[in-house]
Formats: structure tokens, sequence, C-alpha cells
């Protein structure tokens, strides 16, 4: 068995694609024809077989290009990556919990060999045979969490637990929805949300992070975000907005199946118990119209979710410019019939 | 969210006396292997069964044991004659080979690792957290001092075995010696980026902390922990107006156990009063509240409008809670 890794690109020619597998599992966001902020959270506890919760931490086709992908971006940029001196400890607890979860959940391409502090570390996707000592820096060619997030689908933000609060200090974001890890470095759970419309005044930040302060070891908790990008880009970051900013000028009715892609994160809650820190796994899932409309349901809810959506959300998400065309696009799958109740595909 | 962590299965592996007061107790996982990794400071919750089936009573202990070693988790508990029976079941019923309930760890009382230097004050049995901190710090090759006071030599739980690792970085103070920490001279003589940490009595806590803020130390840099016990009290009846439920609490009984021997399970994690999970409010009361918590406010505390079931209690004709 084992997964069959595709080779392709989340730029210049965007060869990535889901294959039909891949798109019926994919996490499609919406249990109900709309859409508002809400705090969503639930236990992360592994799911049906076949879907993405099925592990803890989720492998799938795209792992090895989109460990590919970061690559080129760290090398652009090496900002993307930053962990604060205090957040070493954090580094190897993620480092912990990665491992551990990739090997559970894909002995077939990841083993750990523990020995006291004397770990073996074997990644076949990505051709890695490692021996290191656990806690001890000189043994790995990166930081803790540098090394072990090159070989991990997904951001990572580690946050720093003190005074009541949850203190962004340390990350690698290479996949994000247009936020900086560089410029959020530092900040508590109120400043990087501050931006966020409408969240506020329903006082969701407040609970959220009530809650979050309260995660237990052992008990891991989850949320689903969306937005849409237009071509497959993982890296549609605010440094580099001059190069995927003007592709949202460029939707045509033509071109909607293959361009506009939905964008879906599945971020998780996870305390780490060395440090005491929370680290949350952000995980991009990109799904093109073309592949979304082969769910008869799917299509059309998301043409009603699309338009009915508050105008300050879609400002937000940076829908503006091509929520017409879109919408034009979908209506052609939407023929008023009722929609099930939850996420799956009919 | 169901009340409580994660539960962990464990078997006591030994039952040491350490003085007159207080006894260690080792915990194993009953299946094999290995305990949670954990972080010094850390607590976990105990489930005591007077007999099978029975409602457990949850106390709060801190691990001791150090957190480079999951083989096992011990806790130390001093012995509390006065108490609702907590402690002397845990010293007089519990033997080596009994099976045990615990819950998974939780740090209410971490390391603020940014810290230049850890200066820890303990008093008491207070030591606990400060044992697995110690020797995470340590082995980590961490800046820490510690400050221990106690009544006497014979009550000075683990003064021996601090001094035997980590050398000069323990100071030990004998009450029965008159010896005192000289607080305001340590206070004031530490170097920039110290956060200080505090463990024992209320009255040492108010004191460092009084002491610390009148020398200006920023307050996010003063840290401590008091897990008040529930205090036995008369007995009283409440009535819980979600779920149409009256209870009577007994004299050795907290709120929040009787509560949950109705059926009932309202968030918890601490069961000290401090960690906020439980927080109820109060539908209305005829009476007064006896408030043992650190997690309400004062002003909280007078409005009449919230309770914490885990520690505090009531007299008076009658209460209604939101439950």
């Amino acid at each position: 068995m084992g997964i069959n890794f595709r080779k392709e690109t989340f730029r210049d020619d965007f060869t990535f694609r889901n294959s039909p597998e891949h798109v019926r599992r994919f996490p499609f966001p919406f249990h109900e024809d709309s859409y508002m902020y809400a705090v969503n959270i639930e236990p992360h506890v592994p799911g049906p077989e076949g879907s993405v919760l099925e592990n803890l931490i989720d492998v799938d086709e795209h792992y090895v290009s989109e460990m590919e992908d970061r690559a080129l971006v760290l090398a652009e940029d090496p900002l993307r990556c930053q962990s604060l001196p205090h957040m070493t400890l954090a580094g190897w607890d993620l480092l912990e919990l990665l491992m551990t979860e990739q090997a559970k959940g894909y002995p077939e391409h990841f083993s750990l060999t523990r020995d006291g502090d004397n770990w073996h570390w074997i990644n076949r996707p990505l051709g890695i045979d490692q021996k290191f000592v656990f806690g001890d820096l000189s043994t790995l060619p990166y930081g803790p969490m540098e090394y072990i997030t090159r070989q991990s689908q997904g951001d990572f933000c580690i946050l720093d637990q003190r005074d009541g609060n949850l203190w962004m200090d340390a990350g690698i974001v290479t996949t994000q929805a247009d936020w900086s890890l560089d410029f959020d470095i530092g900040m508590n759970f109120f400043e990087w949300h501050a931006p966020v419309p409408l969240a506020h005044e329903k006082g969701v930040f407040t609970r959220a992070l009530k809650f979050l302060l309260n995660i237990q070891q052992g008990k891991p908790a989850r949320r689903l975000n969306w937005t849409m990008t237009i071509n497959p880009r993982l890296d549609t970051s605010p440094e580099n907005y001059h190069k995927w900013g003007p592709d949202r000028t460029t939707v045509t009715p033509e071109n909607v199946g293959q361009k506009v892609h939905l964008r879906v994160e599945l971020q998780s809650f996870w305390r780490l118990p060395r440090s005491n820190a929370l680290v949350f796994p952000i995980r991009c899932y990109l799904i093109k119209m073309d592949e979304l409309v082969t769910s008869k349901k799917w299509a059309r809810r998301l043409h009603r979710v699309l338009r009915d959506l508050p105008e300050e959300l879609a400002t937000y998400k940076g829908l503006t410019r091509y929520r017409p065309t879109v919408l034009e696009w979908l209506s052609k799958y939407d023929d008023g019939a009722t929609t099930s109740p939850g996420f799956g595909p009919d | 969210m169901s009340a409580g962590t994660t539960k962990l299965d464990v078997t006591v592996a030994d039952v040491v006396p350490v003085n007159e007061l207080v006894t260690r107790f080792h915990f194993r996982p009953t299946g094999g292997g290995q305990l949670p990794t954990f972080s010094g400071g850390a607590h976990v919750v105990v489930e005591m069964r007077e007999h099978e089936g029975a409602v457990p009573r949850l106390n709060p202990y801190s691990l001791m044991s150090s957190p480079l070693d999951t083989s096992e988790y011990t806790i130390s508990i001093r012995r509390d004659d006065q108490g609702r029976g907590g402690s002397l079941f845990m010293h007089r019923r519990v033997k080596p080979g009994d099976r045990m309930v615990i819950s998974y760890p939780v740090n209410l009382f971490s390391l603020d690792l940014r810290a230049k230097k850890h200066l820890m004050i303990a008093g008491g049995i207070g030591i606990t957290p400060f044992m697995a901190q110690t020797a995470q710090l340590a082995a980590a090759g961490g800046n820490f001092e510690l400050h221990y006071a106690c009544r006497t030599a014979a009550l000075f739980t683990y003064g021996d075995v601090l001094t035997e690792r980590h050398g000069r970085r323990i100071h030990l103070y004998h009450d029965d010696r008159g010896e005192k920490i000289e607080l305001a001279n340590l206070l004031s003589s530490q170097p920039l980026g110290t956060h200080l940490y505090i463990c024992g009595p209320a009255p040492m806590i108010d004191w460092v902390r009084n002491t610390a803020a009148a020398a200006g130390w920023p307050p996010e840099t003063v840290h401590y922990e008091h897990f008040a016990a529930p205090q036995p009290g008369k007995p009283f009846d409440v009535t819980l107006a979600v779920t149409g439920k009256t209870i009577h609490v007994a004299e050795q009984q907290s709120l929040l156990e009787a509560i949950e021997a109705a059926g009932v399970d309202p968030p918890y994690l601490c069961r000290g009063g401090v960690c906020g999970q439980c927080e109820t409010n109060v539908v209305s009361a005829d009476g007064k509240f006896l408030h043992n918590d650190h997690w309400l406010s004062e002003e909280e505390h007078r409005s009449g409008k919230k309770i914490m079931p885990c520690v505090s209690r009531f007299e008076g004709r009658s209460l209604v809670l939101e439950r």
C-alpha cells in the first residue's frame, strides 16, 4: 500500500491537482448552506478511515511536493521560520509529537526508534535517515522545530503560555493565507487577531482564548477555517503579495474551474508536555472548482455560502474582485435542491 | 467538553514514609510502558475510592519526580489530621500494588522560560513542585536558586536531597532555630530578568508577593501556586436550576463532589480553587458564602453571583445554582 506521492508544483506552471480519491477526502468546511464565525472547536480525535482525520497528523499525496515548495520559500526568505530563545524546549516537544504521530500513522513511510535519548528517524519519502540525541542541538542540521517542520505538511505556530495569554514566540509559516510570522512574532493572542472583522464584537476571541489556555495534554482540539486562492499557490504571504495579488485580476468565466481554489485550513491545538506551550498546526488543503463540483452537494452549498457571505468577510478574505465571476460559474451547478446536513459529499 | 482530563491507570509501586508527617507515593503505568511527559510545576488529580464503585474523592498533588524520568510519577502528601480525609486515606489505606486512577498532568504553575534566573521560595510541603522544576532546570543548565523554610530539621522534607543534588543553589531556613529568609535583601539583589516563584502556606505567599510588589517587581515576573484544600463545614442544601435537582452537601464533602454525586459533571481541572474551570453562576441565594478560592476577584466574591464549588461552601436558608 502506501501513499502515491505526486510530483507537482505550487508556483510557476502550477501542476498541482488532487487525485479523485483525494477530492473525496477533501475537508469541506461548510456543514450548512451559510457561514458565520463561531467558536467551532471540537476535540481532535481520529475520524473515519480514508478521511483527513483518520490520523491526527495527516500525510497525503502532496507531501513530497509541499516539502519541496517549503524548502524553496525558506531559501528565499529565512525569516519564515523563527524561534525566540526561550522556545527551543517547545521545539523538541514538537519534534517528538510529529515524529511519533507520523511514524504511528504511516509506518510504511516513517519510522522512529528511541533508545533513551538516542533517537533514529527514517523518512523514506524524503530519503532521510537521521540518528541524533534528543535535546542535543549539535546532533541535528537545524533547530528541532525547523528540522521536523521541513518534513511535515502545514504551518506550525508555537505559542508560549504566560500571564493568562498566548504569545506567538515560534513558528514556521510558508503556506499561509496572507499573514506573516515575521510581523506577528512576539504578539499575544488579541494582538495578532486584531485585523479580523466582526468576531471581536461577538466575543469570539475572549471565549476562544479561555478555551485554548485550558487545552490539556492528551486532549487536542481542532477547527476548520477557509478562504479562496487563485492558482494553487501555497505561499500566499504578505511578503510575496506582489507575486500573487495580481492573480486575483485574472479570473474569467472560462478559467474559474481550473484557477479558483477553495482553501481550507485544518487547525489543531495541542498542549506540549515539557514546555507547557501550545502548538497550532495549520494545515492547508486546496481544491479546484472543477474538482469541487464533482460533488453536487458541495457545488450547491458553496454557491449559497459565497452568495450570502457578508461583505466585510468577503473583503477580509480577499474575494471581492472575483466573487461575482465565481458565483456566476457556480450558479450553473445550483438547481435549488435542498442539501443534506453535514460536511460530506452525497 | 467533558469534565477533567484524560485519565491514567496506575499501580502504586512504592509507599515511602519521609518523616513524621509526609509520605511519598510512587505510581507506575498499570499496563507497563512510560507515563506521559510533563513539565515542572504540573500536578495530577488523584482519585480515591473508599471501596469498589464508591464515588471518588479527587485531590490535586504536584508531581515531584524529575520530568526527565517518565517511568514513574511520585507525589508527596502531608498528613492533615483536620482535613476532610483525603490525606488520611492516602496515608492509611494506600499500599504498594494498589491500582489507582490519576489524571493526565496539568501545569498551572509553569516556569517562565524567558527568565534569566529562577528564584524560588518554598514553605513546608510547598516544596513539591520545586523538586520537579529544579530537576528540569538543572538538566538544562538553567540558573536557579531555592530558599526553603520549614518548622524543624525533622520535618525538613527533602532538604537533604535538594542540598545533595544542587549544593549551593539551595538555602534552608529552620523556624525553630530562628532562621528567616531575608526577603527584602534577597529581592533587591537579583539580576535583571529574574522571575520569582512561591509555593507554600497562604501567609507566606502574601508576604512574598507584597514584598516583591513593594520592591517594584512587575506582576508578570511573580508566580505562585496555592491549592486551597476543600475545607469541611456545616452541611447545606442546594438546588441545581438547570438539571432540576436538589442536593445535600455533607460535612466532609465539597460542593463540587456533591454536584458530581448527583450525576451532574461540571468541568474541572485543579479542584483547588485555582484554574477557574468549575466557576458556577448563582441564580439566587439567601445566606452567607464561604469563599475559599483564588480565582474569583474580591468584587466577585462580594457580589454573590458566582461560586467555585471545588473549595467554597455556603451557610443559610437557600442556594440555587445554574447547573
